[in-house]
């Protein structure tokens, strides 16, 4: 197994309406990640693709569409699709392609567009059920994540305020991030204050619907030595998809995250992820979810993460940052493109190029994870200098 | 240093036009059961991780890869979809066995097509947003214009299309899987209607459902499972653009960058003399021609005349779609490629029945991601 470097990273600007198509978005960061590291699109050699549901814009086979956009003219290109878990996967796919010895330099490119699907992006998960068993029912997203959220709550006796806290520092967090949508200071009371969505959830518990792109630039071993003082090693990754069958499952606990973080944390022989991981990004499209993540990351027990973040553990001043970019809350949903964001933090952080939000003492381990389908996949990497 | 990949097992259902009797997920069921009994694994034990090839709106769906871990044994393992042809899974099951994450992995994809009422408009969906989709044409013009052009550069005729059609068809009577096979003359085919000009009726393959599941592994773990592995010797896939304005119309270039880098990856010079025969994409009759010439099957613009010389045949030097193809089998989405692979794999294990080739150790299979893209994977596989 080659060793594999991160070695550039960028992002475009989120935001609820983007004006550029979808191509342009893939372009401004594929190109501010390899401007980063001073390689231009003749030194890549192959592009992976990640971005959610095609029916956000409407366009069939969108990874075909957005080929050139992402740098991908006469080379090998490909996309990978896990849903919400989209964005971290695709930087384990882009690990593959030159862990494998087949490629040197590949450019991973997260575009998301979801403003063009009207009324509500929401509309196009409606499909994504089983025609028998839960889309007779009428559902939405948020329902799911209104059960899932009641279960974790019930289970552990966590109670709304508890969670709330989560967007509350996301969002302050995100204040320091130039591309973030949706930065405030805001309170737990705000937030508590807000409309329901479906109750437990209410609207700011639950982070925007985003246009935006994201990218990385991965390249093998000798190419890192020549290019950079700084590489940014990838240390494991790892993912896992759970039954589809959402009532076989119980929702307090999202044992896939746990399976995935193994795999990664086995292949980087971390044994002990709360004393060895320095930062994490976990995923966060809702309050509750960073929460419930970290514990599926191992980096608390079950139960325990509302007890870090009010003891200020997870603050970014903490002894374990989590989410010092603002995460999803703060800085926007852009699907697959919030995921290489949360990879992209990690790589700045860990390089010590994070600006303002840098956290202090200088991390030597990162954990960045994305989830998605329905309540159903993990994906994990974790990075290292 | 690469590591050998083998693959070790196959499964799969009949194609045919309808499957009233089974949905997409038993047909997955069915592939998958099949593909583990051939390779003597199972799947919750042995195999490291999956990767299914669909896309999402051929299945009227947001996120059809929630559906896929039930269906084939992969609950709580390492799997994920890639919305692209199934010769890109072959490839990705490839570099993943390379970084040693895998000994062991399945590829699966399938086609419900007769779940799509209105095709054409879905194809209408795969055209730019901007510059193109609000022209509202029916988007396999592309098909014909392509032809034209291709026609008008080497000199090729129509009726050298349309003995791809002919051959197609009969090569598929050999095939019980085959849903289209036919005998018809080349009058047929010339007769049959003009659908985008010069594009006629019988050059065009028709939908068809199928599952396929492939059972890939490492070079230790294939001795260890199979009798009779068929080595991936290599694999090569590349985008072209995607813009109808300014792609090469005559020419399918991301087939031969594909091709090249399968070459590369296979060690192959000279692919004419150390390919035995070839499943190539056949969408449409004049794809088949363009996709040789491409690969560098035969010389620039002589494969109208090599198939008019028969030397495309079953029975001829360099066979193609012996399986009879896309034309004979029916088109399986994103399965298509799989069924090439599939084809080429019973060929060089010597389970095609009656239409096995004699004397054949290396197989070449080409997939192109169908109207309106512009990209496409190739693999080559051998049995020694």
């Amino acid at each position: 197994m080659r060793k594999v470097a991160v070695v550039g990273a960028g992002m475009t600007k989120f935001m609820r309406r983007a004006q550029e198509t979808g191509k342009e978005l893939a372009w401004q960061a594929a190109k501010m990640a390899l401007d980063s590291c001073e390689l231009t699109v003749k030194d890549v050699d192959c592009v992976v693709m990640g971005t959610a549901p095609d029916a956000f814009d409407m366009v069939h086979m969108k990874a075909e569409y957005l080929s050139d956009g992402a740098g991908a003219w006469r080379k090998p290109y490909v996309r990978g699709f896990l849903g919400g878990g989209t964005g971290v996967f695709t930087a384990n796919q882009a690990w593959y392609h030159v862990a494998s010895g087949m490629f040197d330099v590949c450019l991973a490119v997260a575009e998301e567009k979801m403003s063009s699907c009207l009324p509500h992006p929401q509309g196009a998960f409606v499909t994504c059920w089983d025609q028998f068993t839960e889309s007779p029912l009428g559902t939405s997203l948020l329902w799911f994540f209104a059960w899932e959220m009641n279960r974790y709550m019930t289970v552990h006796g966590i109670t709304e305020r508890d969670i709330a806290a989560v967007s509350v520092k996301n969002k302050k967090n995100a204040l320091d991030h130039p591309c973030a949508q949706l930065a405030a200071n805001i309170t737990v009371d705000d937030v508590m204050k807000s409309e329901i969505m479906a109750w437990p959830v209410k609207r700011l518990d639950v982070s925007p619907t985003s246009d935006g792109a994201a990218a990385l630039v991965f390249v093998s071993e000798d190419v890192a030595k020549r290019i950079t003082d700084k590489p940014v090693w990838v240390e494991g990754v790892g993912w896992c998809l759970d039954t589809m069958y959402i009532g076989q499952r119980d929702l307090y606990y999202p044992k896939y995250v746990e399976y995935a973080a193994r795999m990664a944390y086995d292949m980087a022989g971390i044994k002990e992820p709360r004393k060895e991981i320095h930062i994490a990004e976990p995923y966060d499209p809702f309050d509750y979810k960073e929460l419930h993540h970290m514990e599926g990351l191992l980096l608390c027990g079950k139960g325990e993460a509302p007890r870090m973040l009010a003891d200020g553990v997870t603050q970014r001043t903490g002894d374990l940052p989590v989410c010092p970019s603002g995460g999803l809350l703060g800085v926007g949903n852009a699907i697959a493109a919030s995921g290489v964001m949360k990879v992209a933090e990690i790589f700045w952080q860990l390089r010590g190029e994070a600006g303002k939000r840098q956290v202090p003492g200088k991390p030597r381990k990162g954990v960045a994870q994305a989830w998605g389908d329905e309540m159903q996949v993990g994906t994990v990497i974790v990075l290292g200098v | 240093m690469q590591r050998r990949v083998a693959i070790i097992g196959i499964g799969y259902t009949p194609f045919r036009p309808i499957t009233p009797d089974l949905s997409f997920k038993e047909m997955m069921f069915e592939a998958a059961q099949k593909a583990y009994e051939d390779a003597g694994v199972c799947p919750r034990r042995d195999i490291d991780a999956f990767v299914t090839c669909e896309e999402d709106f051929t299945h009227g769906r947001s996120i059809f890869n929630i559906h896929t871990p039930d269906n084939i044994g992969a609950v709580m393992k390492r799997i994920h979809t890639l919305p692209a042809d199934g010769i890109y899974g072959v490839a990705d099951a490839y570099m993943l066995i390379n970084t040693g994450l895998a000994d062991v992995m399945a590829v699966e994809s399938h086609s419900k097509a007769s779940n799509m009422l209105t095709p054409n408009y879905l194809v209408a969906h795969a055209m730019d947003p901007v510059y193109n989709k609000p022209l509202a044409y029916n988007p396999y013009f592309i098909a014909g214009m392509e032809m034209n052009r291709y026609l008008c550069e080497t000199g090729t005729t129509e009726e050298q299309c349309a003995l791809v059609a002919v051959k197609n068809k009969a090569n598929a009577l050999r095939n019980p899987e085959a849903a289209y096979g036919d005998r018809i003359t080349l009058d047929d085919v010339m007769n049959s209607e003009i659908m985008f000009d010069p594009l006629r009726r019988a050059e065009m393959s028709s939908p068809a459902d199928g599952g396929i599941v492939l059972v890939l592994a490492c070079e230790e773990k294939a001795y260890a499972l199979c009798d009779s592995p068929i080595w991936v010797r290599g694999v090569g896939w590349c985008s072209d653009t995607p813009s109808l304005e300014t792609r090469d119309w005559g020419k399918a270039v991301y087939a031969q960058l594909a091709g090249d880098m399968a070459y590369r990856v296979a060690g192959i010079g000279n692919p004419r003399l150390e390919i035995d025969f070839a499943e190539v994409d056949d969408s449409f009759a004049y794809k088949e021609l363009q996709h040789l010439e491409a690969l560098r099957l035969c010389r620039p613009g002589e494969a109208g005349l090599m198939v008019e010389e028969g030397g495309t045949l079953r029975n001829s030097e360099f066979p193609v779609n012996v399986s009879g193809g896309s034309l004979g089998v029916g088109r399986l989405d994103e399965a298509t490629g799989l069924q090439k692979v599939l084809e080429v794999v019973l060929q060089l294990r010597g389970e095609a029945g009656s239409r096995q080739l004699e004397d054949v150790q290396v197989g070449l299979a080409q997939s192109w991601r169908g109207l309106p893209a512009n990209s496409g994977a190739v693999a080559i596989l051998s049995n020694e």
